[in-house]
């Protein structure tokens, strides 16, 4: 049997190297070097995410229907029995109750595009605390932080179709940060919504088609020139014996680090299929259908939108007034600028440290945290920003539990997200620059580092 | 059958075909015959929690135990493959190196290449500028399609259902009686004729003292014996204004007010929808209402200013 294998192997090998001359290539592949390192695998999730969210997707387009016609529902769910809502909503309802394993793969896409995000961002702060952005690969911080944000945009425009009452109170807001934009914002977001707020069937066409086409091929686009910018360039390293600048220290893909990566695919369906399964998520059929007139109170986004439901919480009541006239209005600063600013301020960091540094060297391997006290210090104040502004979006929820007003703690955020970052600024930079100390000979103050030799003796080596 | 048991046994505990003798001058490869015996129950119980999915769906497919079966199976799939990667499947350390990006003798040669194009033309710069006019012009023409995409944004902000004498009906499309709000109660009411789901549609009726009102002057009399309605559609981001404070507790709630449960924002009913707190930066619209003689809730006019989100160039007030 094994030999047997062997056999077709061979066949296989020859047939297409004598058609496409491959056998080359397919050397090389094999034995394509992977440096090894647990925070190298965050970027592999959220692929395998992708691929899980395009699978389940297509699945679930089986049985949606994407049209705001409104129907009376009749359907399993007694409860709903006799509501008058959109097909959108009676579809989703209809997956979760009536298709065998629906809500199984319903739940599954929705897990997968929460952990798919998360795993996003954990990459992305990888990338920015250990100087992976450096020359050469500025190019692809900016492909993935393209691909972060697309799949920011993604996320709510599947939660948005299902048309359940969270999902319309999301797109009011989405409508409102639209119409607050200087100038074009009330054109675009009639030419979006082809029409007044809520739109018909052209708007939830468009939505649709947005979600289950042009972002998802824009990802998978800008994924293949993430992996092809990798493979050219090679993964970075960390410092280690052996390990320098102009090599790549690590496991060959074939075969182990092939059987890891599967390993790695099918742990992340298991995980997806499991909290699909086990853990309930976005329950709509218990929020009703979406009326513009209706709301309900506590209402939280999917994780990834907290940040902005943050900051249009956080933003005090400034707008721009000219003479009576609205010139910028409020939403348009925790709703558009916010994000802008944080994309802005990531997209240029690369520049940024490139003139606070002068240094324009290639870089293959990386810094840890402490070896850079102040490109660490300033993510740890941005990410603790951006971080509490997150958490100022389900501070609603915490009144219940802490025993403080809304205003007040409204109050105290507003504050914290000021001082606290400057707190974390000078305290990370303490912190790194003590670790870089203790590292250090405690009478020459020189790198020292020891070895034990053969005999049972210690020698130091001099770097 | 006991031939299929010996057969079994044998597979699991054998010694396997005896390995090729080693390449001179190399150290054998290690053998793992534990964690091959660990993949192999492994993947054995891949098809076990298949089968179990396989009986829940035909069965009750409870999600709960789909998910737990399909899962399952994945879990020990990639068991299996984490263990033949990091246990069985040789573990050598290989060095590779980097490609060179930086080819200076290259990059000259391209600079060259693309220079060429220039050679013998006189006036370039002015067929630079006229090519990126014409390319300009190209674009602005493809922007034209892009906007039949959606009507005329000023037609459809100024639009709204309110007229004097419109009455309000309830989502069942009654006329309200206003006595059947208490004091203290909400009504949603909409248009009489219109399209709920517009944004215009929508208003919020609230009960409250006569006394407890301090309108403007020039809002004398749109809130008749206490009942004052105001647009439901939230000014800062467009959600309905669902919640109102009322009755009241001194230390936290010092006047009525309908809140939106989206961002916070609390517009004080009393006297005209003023932002008391929150993001919101523009009052909630109010629409003066009437008592007609049958005692429903009519308009009296159309609301104070813009219904729902704020844009670019509304009037503040």
């Amino acid at each position: 049997m094994v030999g047997g294998a062997e056999e077709l192997i061979r066949k296989a090998v020859r047939a297409l190297d004598e058609r496409l001359g491959s056998a080359p290539l397919l050397k090389k592949t094999l034995r394509y070097v992977f440096p090894d390192h647990w925070s190298f695998m965050l970027g592999e999730i959220a692929l395998y995410c992708f691929v899980f969210l395009v699978a389940s997707g297509i699945y679930l387009t089986f049985f949606f229907k994407p049209s705001f016609q409104h129907v009376i529902y009749h359907g399993t769910y007694a409860p709903l029995r006799g509501t008058e809502m959109t097909k959108a909503y009676e579809s989703t309802l209809q997956i979760s109750f009536s298709v065998k394993a629906g809500l199984l793969i319903r739940q599954a896409h929705h897990w997968a595009a929460n952990v798919f995000v998360a795993a996003i961002v954990l990459h992305l702060m990888r990338i920015f605390f250990t100087g992976a952005f450096r020359k050469p690969r500025d190019i692809n911080m900016w492909v993935g932080l393209t691909m972060l944000g697309l799949a920011l945009f993604e996320g709510y425009a599947g939660y948005s179709l299902a048309d359940d009452l969270l999902s319309g109170m999301g797109l009011a807001i989405g409508y409102s940060v639209l119409m607050s934009i200087p100038v074009a914002g009330a054109w675009l977001a009639a030419l979006a919504w082809g029409g007044p707020f809520p739109g018909g069937e052209v708007f939830i066409g468009r939505l649709y088609i947005v979600h289950v086409l042009i972002v998802p091929l824009a990802i998978a686009t800008l994924l293949a020139i993430h992996l092809a910018i990798i493979v050219r360039q090679k993964h970075t390293d960390f410092r280690g014996p052996g390990r320098t600048e102009r090599n790549v220290v690590g496991t060959p893909l074939w075969p182990s680090y092939a059987f890891r990566s599967l390993g790695l695919m099918l742990g992340v369906v298991a995980v997806l299929f499991l909290l699909g399964g086990l853990f309930q998520i976005n329950p709509v059929w218990l929020w009703g259908p979406y009326r513009p007139d209706l709301a309900t109170n506590g209402a939280q986004p999917d994780w990834y939108i907290g940040w902005l439901i943050g900051a249009l919480r956080l933003m005090p009541p400034l707008e721009i007034h000219v003479f009576g006239y609205t010139v910028v209005p409020n939403a348009f600063f925790g709703g558009a600028l916010f994000p802008l600013v944080v994309f802005g301020f990531l997209y240029a960091w690369p520049a940024i440290e490139r003139r606070k540094t002068g240094d324009r060297a290639r870089h293959e391997l990386l810094d840890r945290p402490r070896d850079n006290p102040w490109r660490t210090a300033v993510g740890a104040a941005f990410f603790t920003w951006v971080w509490l502004v997150f958490v100022a979006g389900s501070l609603d929820q915490a009144v219940a539990h802490l025993q403080l007003s809304y205003v007040q703690q409204i109050w105290i955020f507003r504050v914290a997200v000021i001082v606290l970052p400057i707190v974390v600024f000078f305290v990370t930079r303490a912190i790194c620059r003590d670790l870089q100390r203790s590292e250090l000979h405690p009478l020459d103050r020189r790198p020292t580092r020891v070895r034990r030799g053969p005999s049972g003796g210690f020698e130091t080596i001099e770097d | 059958m006991i031939r299929w048991l010996v057969a079994a046994i044998l597979l699991l505990f054998g010694r396997g075909k005896p390995e090729p003798p080693p390449t001179p001058g190399l150290p054998p490869r290690p053998t793992h015959p534990r964690a091959e015996l660990l993949a192999l129950a492994l993947l054995a119980l891949v098809p076990g929690a298949v089968v179990v999915f396989a009986v829940v769906y035909f069965t009750s497919a409870n999600t709960q135990l789909l998910g737990l079966t399909l899962g399952g199976a994945f879990a020990f799939a990639a068991a299996a493959a984490a263990l033949a990667a990091n246990r069985i499947l040789p573990q050598d350390t290989h060095v590779e190196e980097r490609p060179e990006l930086d080819h200076p003798v290259e990059q000259a040669e391209v600079e060259e290449l693309v220079a060429e194009a220039g050679e013998g033309v006189t006036r370039k710069r002015l067929l630079v500028l006229a090519a990126g006019g014409a390319g300009s012009a190209l674009a602005g023409a493809l922007v034209l399609p892009a906007l039949s995409c959606g009507p005329d944004a000023t037609k459809i902000l100024s639009e709204s259902p309110w007229r004097r004498g419109r009455r309000l009906v309830d989502e069942h499309g009654e006329p309200i009686a206003a006595h059947a709000i208490e004091l203290g109660g909400t009504i949603t009411g909409f248009a009489e004729g219109a399209d709920k789901e517009r944004m215009a549609s929508s208003v919020v009726v609230v009960h409250v003292r006569p006394d407890e009102l301090d309108l403007p002057p020039e809002r004398t009399g749109w809130a008749p014996e206490g009942f004052a309605a105001y647009s439901k559609i939230c000014t800062h981001a467009g959600c309905a204004v669902s919640e109102f404070r009322y009755p009241l507790y001194d230390p936290t709630s010092p006047k009525p007010a309908l809140v939106c449960p989206c961002h916070y924002s609390t517009f004080d009913v009393s006297t005209g929808g003023h932002r008391i707190f929150g993001p919101a930066g523009r009052a909630l619209p109010q629409l003066p209402l009437e008592i007609d003689g049958e005692g429903h809730l009519v308009a009296a006019g159309d609301f104070s200013g813009r219904v729902g989100p704020s844009w670019w160039g509304v009037r503040k007030s």
